[in-house]
This record gives structure tokens, sequence and C-alpha cells, in this order.
């Protein structure tokens, strides 16, 4: 178990390297001017170049890397907005939150939809409740999201009013200026925009639960159970769901670090500034730092979460253990 | 003579496929006393394993369909309740799979899976229940058996795997245990433990035994009564003795010749030509004249039935062919076959 999870750290310590790397090289064959940007409209040509000597700009690439790199894993810090001025950690650290009570928010439904559906489709084949699953299947996995979302804000947060149409608040540390705050407020805001991307998400689990039972209904140490004399819910209790539920909790993973950076369609619908927002924004502005700094953070989540999937994955199936 | 174990009369089961109705089994008897091992034989399709599971009522209820009758103690097993049959499963009739690599759950610790099968059908507290599986698990030959007993079935090799699945049938005791092919999945070496082991302990134990087996060596070796199916149904039956030395259906024949054999570098002396008939259309009167090299017109048309031809009452098969060449023939392959092993 130690060794594997050495093993496993140090790759994902080779991932960061390599993530950072790329990212950064990207950002560096972008043909924008950011020292121009960031002198603003303006500046004199000798200007301009002060503001590049002073953001570093006129270093030979792997200079500029190792410093960013320095500044990264010793102090934690992304840098500084060409165009705020603020710190890009400031800034991430305040979409971050509200991306994140999205994504999992939606998790959460997602499973409580899905698992229950899922598992009953497969003992119940080609029943109503099946075939209702598989209807709702296609439907969820062939419409849009933002459609979706704005048909849910146009029907329960306008003509219906139920839930707020769009905007966020926070949970705690809410901002003085701030009109709302609190879990109640947070929930209120959330709830339909963590529904849309669930009902879009939800679709792809039903269908993949319900194969994963089915599978493992017909497994040969299922019909031992069987042989033992094991009543059926006792067979799908000890038996089949473990067993079922093993992909499921690496595709949950894997999906919760890709939606981090997918979300944008969502959050734009919902007005939530997140940080997909933040990215656009910042491409819009050619805050390269923002951006950097948005694209390496969803780099991490994604690291840090296959990694934890994987050590519970190690936890939960015995045959991970020894390899 | 006492009242038999099992008496199994007359059963049929089909499946309903896509492509239409399978007779997997299809008009089987048989029945098995206290104590006794019955092997059954027959190519891969024949109907063993359905015959088996039916008895257990393993069959999918969806799909499946059985008539005739299991009588377990002259209880009818096709018509009894499913809670019945969950008393029943386990804890009197036991069953040993094929495949010991994908017999045994993944995730739960050998001692669980074993303790388990106590539990389902005894009041008794989990440490006892543990105790249990620790004594059977060396009975069957673990070694080191009270620290194996905590570990994943993916840390055993197959043949210790097949000894935990041992280990599992005989741990309520049960009066039958069906082995579906105990030895296929394993190494040669392996194949004559594990049946060495069966042997002894289905003599301790004094449990029936219905062992299934595509390979008569494995008949011979550990059976009394023999039951020979193809295409769904039993065409030859017997004690072991008179199967061995005097076969009377060419496919017991065929199945005779191909056994390997030491003496030719494990190259087969003869091979039964064609394959076994789909059982969705199977074909008219006897279902083997297709492939049988004695196969007279009555065999297109006439299916025939199980009858004693011999001197042995209790040695049956479906042939038409006269009792002089079945005689005649059984003699020249028991003789080949005794020079062949002589040389
Ligand atoms: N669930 C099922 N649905 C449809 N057909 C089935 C089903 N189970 C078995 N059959 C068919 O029944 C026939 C007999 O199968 P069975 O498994 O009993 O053969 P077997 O003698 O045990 O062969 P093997 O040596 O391969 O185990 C086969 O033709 C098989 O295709
Ligand atoms: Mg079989």
């Amino acid at each position: 178990m130690l060794r594997y999870l050495i093993r496993r750290l140090l790759w994902a310590l080779v991932l960061f390297i390599a993530v950072t790397f790329v990212t950064y090289v990207i950002f560096f064959l972008v043909p924008a001017n950011p020292a121009r940007l960031a002198a603003g409209q303006s500046a004199t040509p000798e200007r301009v170049e002060e503001v590049k000597h002073f953001l570093g700009l006129d270093r030979p690439f792997y200079v500029q890397y190792g410093k960013f790199l320095k500044r990264l894993v010793l102090e934690g810090s992304l840098g500084q907005s060409f165009v705020t001025r603020r710190s890009v950690n400031e800034e991430i650290l305040r979409a971050a939150p509200i991306t994140a009570s999205l994504v999992f928010g939606a998790m959460v439904l997602v499973l409580s939809i899905a698992i229950p559906l899922g598992i009953f489709s497969a003992l119940r084949p080609r029943s109503l409740l099946d075939r209702a699953a598989m209807i709702y299947v296609l439907i969820g996995i062939s419409l849009p999201s933002f459609w979706i979302g704005l048909v849910l804000s146009y029907v329960v947060g306008f003509k219906l009013g139920l839930t707020p149409i769009a905007g966020y608040c926070e949970v705690f540390s809410v901002p003085e200026a701030a009109i709302c705050g609190g879990l109640w407020d947070w929930a209120y805001h959330m709830i339909l925009p963590c529904l849309t991307l669930a009902i879009v998400v939800a679709g792809t689990y039903v269908r993949f639960v319900r194969a994963e039972v089915m599978d493992t209904l017909s497994m040969d140490y299922v019909r031992t159970a069987r042989a033992k004399g094991a009543p059926e819910p006792t067979v799908i209790r000890s038996h089949v769901l473990r067993n079922a539920m093993l992909p499921v909790v690496t595709m949950v993973g894997m999906d919760i670090g890709l939606l981090l950076g997918g979300a944008i369609f969502i959050e734009t619908v919902f007005g939530l500034n997140g940080l997909g927002g933040t990215a656009i924004e910042s491409i819009g502005r050619f805050d390269l730092p923002v951006l950097q700094g948005v694209v390496i953070f969803g780099a991490i989540a994604i690291i840090a979460f296959s990694l934890v999937v994987d050590l519970l994955y190690a936890w939960i199936d015995p045959r991970i253990r020894l390899t | 003579m006492s009242e038999p174990l099992l008496d199994v009369r007359d059963l049929r089961t089909e499946f309903s496929t896509d492509d239409g109705i399978v007779r997997a089994v299809d008009g089987v008897s048989f029945t098995i006393e206290p104590g006794q091992v019955l092997g059954i034989v027959g190519e891969s399709g024949s109907g063993k394993s359905v015959t088996c599971l039916t008895v257990m009522g393993l069959n999918d209820a969806k799909f499946a369909t059985s008539t005739g009758e299991v009588l377990f103690r002259g209880e009818d097993l096709l018509k009894a309740p499913g809670a019945r049959l969950r008393e029943i499963r386990g804890n009197e009739i036991a069953m040993i799979f094929q495949d010991p690599m994908t017999s045994l759950n993944p995730v739960h610790k050998i001692g669980r899976q074993l303790a388990e099968a106590v539990l389902l059908h005894e009041d008794v507290p989990r440490k006892q229940a543990y105790a249990r599986a620790l004594e059977l698990l060396k009975a069957v030959g673990i070694p080191r058996a009270e620290r194996r007993i905590d570990d994943y079935p993916h840390q055993f090799s197959g043949g210790m795997r097949q000894r935990v699945m041992i280990a599992m049938a005989l741990i309520n005791n049960p009066d039958l245990i069906i082995a579906d092919e105990p030895t296929t999945a394993l190494d040669v070496t392996t194949q004559a433990q594990i049946l060495a082991l069966l042997k002894r302990l289905q003599e301790d134990f004094g449990s029936a035994v219905i062992m299934i087996t595509h390979d008569l060596g494995v008949v011979a070796e550990t059976a009394d009564e023999v039951i020979v199916m193809y295409a769904a149904r039993i065409v030859e039956r017997g004690h072991v003795r008179s199967i061995f030395n005097e076969p009377r259906h060419p496919y017991s024949w065929g199945l005779m010749g191909s056994l390997p054999r030491l003496d030719m570098n494990v190259e087969r002396l003869y091979q039964i030509p064609g394959q076994p008939p789909s059982l969705l259309n199977p074909p008219a009167g006897c279902r083997f004249h297709p492939r049988c090299a004695y196969a007279m017109p009555i065999c297109r048309e006439q299916d025939p039935a199980l009858a004693v031809t011999g001197t042995d009452p209790s040695h049956e098969e479906a042939c038409h062919l006269d009792a002089e060449t079945k005689a005649r023939r059984a003699a020249e392959l028991v003789s080949s076959l005794m020079t062949g092993a002589s040389t």
C-alpha cells in the first residue's frame, strides 16, 4: 500500500511538472504583446520596453519558466494579473468556490439520481421504469446544456419564480456589499445551475450504472452467492453493488476534474463568474497570467482528483493493492 | 433399496431466446443414492450444466422453463417456493463451478465468503462461522490457513481457489454436491490433486456427488454410475465398470476413442467428426446420426429409446444398432485401448 502511494505521488508530481511546462510553453508562444497591454494604450515604445523589462519578459524562456515554477512551488503564487495588477491567486480563490459548488452540487444530484435509477433499470430490464430511464438518457445526452439551462431558468426562475435566475452567494466571509449570503442563499442560488448540469450529466451515468450492474449480475461469483442460498437482496447488496460501483468511482473522479474546467456554458447562462467565466474574461483582455492561472489550477485539480480517486479505488478494490 | 436422494424424472428445460426455443435438457431422468458418485459426461453444449442448474433452481426464471420432476428426498424442487430452495441451496445441495478464477467475489476476503455460507443457513455467532471456515480451509489443504483466511481471492492460485470452492461447498455438510467440471480450468497436475481431494472428502463427509465433465478419464477415476449425454438427452447409462468394459453407444465409442493417450504423445486416437447439433433445431431421428459412422436409414427417422441390450439390466443405451455389432465393436475398442495402454 505504501509503495503504491509513493509511486502514485511521484506520478502526480511528474504530471504536475509536465502540465505547468506545457501550459507555459503555449502561453509563451501566444502572439500577444503583454507588455504593451500592461503598459496601456497611450504608452510610448520606451515605456513598453521598460514594462517588458519590469515583467521579466525580455529574459530567455527557460529563465522565465524557472522563475515561474519557483514562485509557484515555493510561494504557491500564480503571479499577477497584467490588467488589474491583483494577484492571480486571489482571482482564483474567488472563482474556484463558485465552480466547485456547481460541480460538486451537480455530482451529488447526479449520483442520487443515477445510482438508484441505474440499479433499478438493470434489475428490471424492459420494465416501464427502465424504458422511461432509457428515454431520459437519450434526451439528457442529446440536449445541449445551455439550452436546458435557459429553459430551466426561464420556466422555474422567471415564470414560476421559484428560484433566482442568476447570481451567486457566498457561504462564508460574505462581503459587506453583498446583497445575499449564508448557506441558505447559497443553496437557493445554486440549485438551478446544479440541476441543469446534473440533468446533462446524469444520463450518461444512468446508462453506465445500468450496464455495470447488468454486467456484474452475470458474473460467476454472483451465481456462487445464489448457489450458497443467499436471498436476492443480499446477493445484490453484498455481491453485485460493490463490484458494479468500482468503475463508477473512477468515472466520477475523472468527470469532476473535467467539469471543473468545462462547465463554462452553465456558468454563463446563470451569470456565475466561476473559473470558466474568469477564463473567458481574461482571454478577452489578453490577461495571460490569469488565464494561465485558471488552466494550471484546473490541471492541478484534475491531478489531485485522480490521485484521490486512485487511493479510494485501492481502498475499495483489494486487487489494486499489490500491483 | 432405500429412497433415492435425488430422483430426476423426465426433466426438460427450455430457454426462449431471440432465435427461438432452445431445448437444453430434453427428457432426462436419473437417480442418485446417498453417498454415490454420478458422472455426467458429454461434449460442450450437451446440457450437462443446465441439468444441474435446473436441479438447483438457478436458471434465470425470465428465460427458462422446466418441466418434469426433481425429487430431492421426495420433495419436488421444481415446485418448491423460492424460500425453500434457498434453504436447500448451499446447505443440503451445494455446487462447485468450473472456473475458480471467477467464481469467488474479488472484493471479499476468503473467510468472509466461507462464513457467509454458514451464516446464511445457521443462526450461529460470526466467530463460530469463521472457525468453521478455518476448519474447512485446513481440510481442503490450504497451507497456513490461519493467515490465508484473511486473503482475497486474487492472492490465491487457480488450484487453491478451487480448494476454497470445495471448502465452501462442504461447509454445511451437504448431502449432495454438484461439481460442474471442477477441474477443467486447471492444469493437469492440479486436476489430479483436486480430484483426489474431492474423492477423499466425499467419502469423509458421506456426500453424494454429481460429477460433470467432458473427460471420461475423470469419470473413470471418480464415478460409480455414469450418464453419457448428447444434445440434451441421455444416450447411455450404466455402472462405471460396465460403461468402460462394454460401451455400447457409438457416441461413447467416440468419447473413449478420443481419450488422450500417454503412449501417443497426447495425440488422440480418434476424434468424433463434426460438431454437436444446434439445440434450436436438432436433427430428426437419432440426434447423433449425422456424425455416426454406423448410421442406418432408420436412424434418420426414428428416435431410439433407452433400452437394455446386454446382460447388465442397469446398463442402457439409445441406439438402433443390433446387439451383436455393439458387442463386437465394444470388444474391439476396449482391446485396442488395452493394448495401447500396455505398449
Ligand atoms: N441461459 C441460456 N439461454 C439460452 N441458451 C442456453 C442458456 N444456457 C444454456 N443454453 C444452451 O443450452 C445448451 C446446453 O448448455 P450447457 O451449458 O448445459 O452445456 P454443457 O453440457 O454444460 O457444456 P459445457 O461443457 O460447455 O459446459 C447449449 O446449447 C447452450 O447454448
Ligand atoms: Mg457446462
